[in-house]
Parts: structure tokens; sequence; C-alpha cells
């Protein structure tokens, strides 16, 4: 691999964990992000399948693109993301049981996410299979760090603990009980709007962030200037 | 927006040239064809999948239901193909599942051990519960499980032993009970012999009466189950007599109630 295709993937991985955040900047698939991240477990859970779908259709429809015509190409994505959903739902019941009974509600609702038809239809099909693939794992990896914290936020202080129902993952491993026996719970924090707050919060984090970026590098003139690409 | 250019975006660099197009009818038949293939190519693709996932999902699916079957009665206790030997009950409404219902058979050495059913309480705080019961030939209850519930977290949801921080948890008190009148299905603060949380009557309560219907439903058949060969409707056992035995049954071993 030579450097220029080193810089162009490591382009994709910056792009897809902070630039073009799927969660953050892009907001894209908000119905799962609202659905599942009332706790850490969920949240990952749900990531974790993104991530392999994604990853695996952005894969196939780059290898395929050359074959799709122009006019037709959204009903053949979604074609071949539900047949790869359909399989890898297949797959995992089958090979990995165990897991499949945590993950196993999660992966058809991935087919529910626009984020995985935007992103064939923005990068995979003008794309090489290699960078498809790379994109599609970039992109549902932002997703997967947004979920985790915007998950533990929800358990933290909508139910007291942290990482429920880790055991069906990690046998052996234990829920934290962090804010103690008595801990009363705040209901809004796992209700859809406690998932709208929360994700406001830290797009402002991000925001503001951002903002502080952009005022250090004007004031030093020889920084390079970084326009996010939407 | 010009008609002379249909196929290109702002912005949108085609990744390769496509073929000149031959008129609107040649691309319309073109994409149709194509559109066919990928359909068919990916519909296969799924056959296989399936094909080959078909064999270890069943086996999954049996070792997890053997597994269930092993909290409401120990494995110990029979040495039959729990999975193989069933009936199917008819719509019961003492079941309170809509619906036939599978009965497995669980023998030891040939002799009847128990019997294994689902039932659903249909009165939970919130919604129905989901009930895995085995009733010893004897007559007396072996085990309950809840196996699906919607109840309040940490309020109603002791009725599931995963979540009941009792020792022993509740659910365990059914075992052992014998389903003659003298048993009072009801919960304590009802007059029964059942014990509740207070504050979260509602899920025991309807735990504890579908369990006493269920059983109450079954038991005086259970020796006319026993009897019928295996993968057999159970209508006819419900339709005689409780205390009467059936034809196919072993007269001997029926008790009197």
């Amino acid at each position: 691999m030579n450097p220029e295709e080193r810089a162009a993937l490591g382009d994709i991985g910056r792009k897809g964990l902070w630039e073009n955040n799927t969660a953050l900047v892009q907001l894209l698939g908000m119905c799962p992000l609202l659905a599942v991240s009332t706790s850490f477990v969920n949240a990952v859970s749900l990531s974790l399948a993104t991530v392999l779908v994604m990853a695996l259709s952005g894969g196939v429809v780059a290898a395929l693109r050359t074959l799709i015509p122009h006019e037709i190409r959204i009903p053949v994505f979604i074609l071949i993301i539900a047949a790869l959903v359909t399989c890898l739902d297949l797959a995992f019941n089958a090979w990995l049981h165990e897991l499949y009974l945590v993950l196993g509600i999660f992966i058809p609702l991935i087919v529910t996410n626009c984020i995985v038809l935007a992103r064939v239809e923005a990068f995979a099909a003008k794309n090489s299979p290699l960078a498809a693939t790379w994109d599609g794992a970039a992109m549902g990896l932002g997703l997967l760090w947004v979920l985790a914290l915007l998950g533990s936020a929800r358990e933290l202080i909508g139910s007291g603990t942290l990482f429920s129902g880790i055991q069906m993952i990690l046998p052996g491993a234990h829920p934290l009980q962090l804010l103690g026996e008595d801990y009363r719970g705040l209901l809004i924090a796992i209700l859809p709007p406690g998932a709208f707050i929360l994700l406001g919060l830290l797009i402002a984090t991000r925001n503001a962030w951002m903002a502080h970026v952009a005022k250090v590098r004007a004031a030093a003139p020889h920084a390079p200037t970084d326009v996010a690409s939407a | 927006m010009s008609d002379a250019t249909p196929d290109t975006q702002p912005g949108d660099v085609p990744a390769q040239a496509l073929p000149p197009a031959p008129g609107a009818a040649g691309t319309a038949m073109r994409s149709a064809v194509l559109l066919g293939l990928f359909t068919v190519a990916f519909t296969a693709l799924m056959a296989v999948t399936y094909e080959a996932a078909r064999e270890p999902i069943r086996l999954s699916v049996e070792a997890r239901r053997l597994e269930l079957i092993g909290q409401v009665l120990p494995p110990a206790d029979y040495d039959n193909a729990l999975l193989e030997d069933t009936v199917q009950l008819p719509a019961l409404g003492a079941l309170g599942i809509d619906g036939p219902v599978t009965l497995h058979r669980a023998r030891r050495a040939g002799e009847p051990v128990a019997l294994v059913f689902e039932a659903q309480a249909p009165d939970g705080y919130s919604g129905a519960i989901r009930l895995l019961i085995a009733l010893r030939a004897s007559g007396e209850v072996a085990g309950v499980r809840v196996i699906a519930h919607r109840e309040t977290p940490g309020l109603g949801d002791y009725i599931d032993p995963a979540k009941d921080r009792a020792n022993p948890p509740w659910i365990t008190q059914f075992a052992g009970r014998d389903t003659s009148p003298a048993t009072r299905w009801k919960v304590r603060k009802d007059g029964g012999d059942f014990a509740y949380m207070s504050g979260a009557t509602i899920s025991a309560r309807a735990v504890v009466h579908a369990v006493g219907r269920a059983a109450a439903a079954i038991a005086p058949a259970r020796d006319a189950l026993f009897g019928l060969p295996a993968g057999a409707a159970a209508d006819e056992a419900f339709k005689t007599s409780p205390a009467a035995p059936d034809a196919h049954g072993d007269a001997s071993r029926s008790t009197p109630q």
C-alpha cells in the first residue's frame, strides 16, 4: 500500500469517527439511536451489529458497483443490504448462538437504519471495495462510541447502574451499581425524550469543542485549515 | 433541470463509464433484466445460507429448549427424548394460550415421570405472563418458570428467578404443590397458600392463578396424555370424563382423585 492510499484510508477513518460522525454530525439513524440506547450493553450490541453490516454492505456494493445500472441502483442497494442482513442474522443464529441471544433482536433492526443505505449510496457506489469496507466500519465505529456514551449516560441517570446485562455477553462480569442501592432512578432518561436531551448535549459539546479548535487555529496562522466536507 | 442529461447529478462523478443507452425502451429492458438477475443472485445467496444454517439453528434451539425445561424438571429425572415425545393439546381456556400447545412427556425407563407444557397468565400487571410448567405423574407440580413477562422492573419482576433477590426465589414455592383440592391456588392475602411480596401482589396473584388453573386442567387427564402415541392430538383426553381412564391409557396407573 502506497502512502497516498494509506492517507486516503486515514482520512476515511477520521471522517467516520469524528468529522462526519453519523450520530453527531450527519444525524442519521435516529430510530435505533433512540430505541436502544437505554443502556450501555444494548447500545454497544446494536452498534457492533451495525459495524458488521455496514462494512459488509459497503464492500459488496463496491465490488459490484460496475454491474449496477445507475437508474436502478437504489432498489439493488436495498436488495443487497436486506440479503446481507438476513444472511448475517442466520449465520449468527447458527454459529454464534450465545451472542445471537443478545444481539439477535438488534440485527433485523439494522435495516431500519438509513445510515447503511446512505453510506452505500454516497461512498461505496464510487469507491474500491477496500475503501468502502473501511468506510462502513469507520462510520459504524463512529456510531458505536456515541451510542456507548449515550447509553452509559442514560443508564446511569435513569437507573443508577452501568453495564447492566453485561453477564449475557461476558459471563462472570457484573453490572455496576454506581448511584447506590436506594437510587430511585430518573425515568425521563430512559424514555425517548431523555435520548433527545442527552444527544443534544453531546452535539452541543462537540460544537463548542469545534468552535474552540477553530479559534485556536485562527490564532496560529500557519496551522492547516480543515474544512469539514459535507 | 434538463432532459438531455438524465443520468448525471451535480457533484456526482460516475465510477465508470456506462455503456451508451440505446433509448428509453432499451434502458428499461436492460434495467429490468439486471434487477431480475440481482434478485435471483441474492435470493440464491439467502437460500444457500438458510440451508447451511438450518441444522445448527435447530440444534441450538433444541439445546436451549432442553436447558429451559431443565429448570422446571431436573434432567436426571428422565431418560427419553423429551423434545420428540410430545402431544398437541387443543386450545384449552385453562392454559390461557390461543391455539394449540405442545406438551412434552418425560419418562424414565418407559415409566411416566412428568408432563411439561406452557401456559399463560393473561392478567399480569402489564400484560400476559408466559409460564413453563412441569407436572409430575403423581399429580404434584415439579416446577414453574416465567419465560416471558413485562412486569415492572424492580417491583413485579421477582416472579422471574433471574431478577428475584429472595433466597430461595419466589417461584420455587410451586415445586411439590399437590394439584388435589387441598391446595388453595391463591396468594395468602386472598386466603390461599402462596407467598407474595407486598406492593407487588398482582404479578404473584396472576402467576398463582394461572398455574392453579393449568394444573387443574392437565392433572386429571395425565394418564390419558401419557398413553397417547407421540405426535398425536390430545383432544380426546379432554373430552372423556376426567376421572375415567382413557382407552389408550394404562388403567392400572390411574389413581382416583
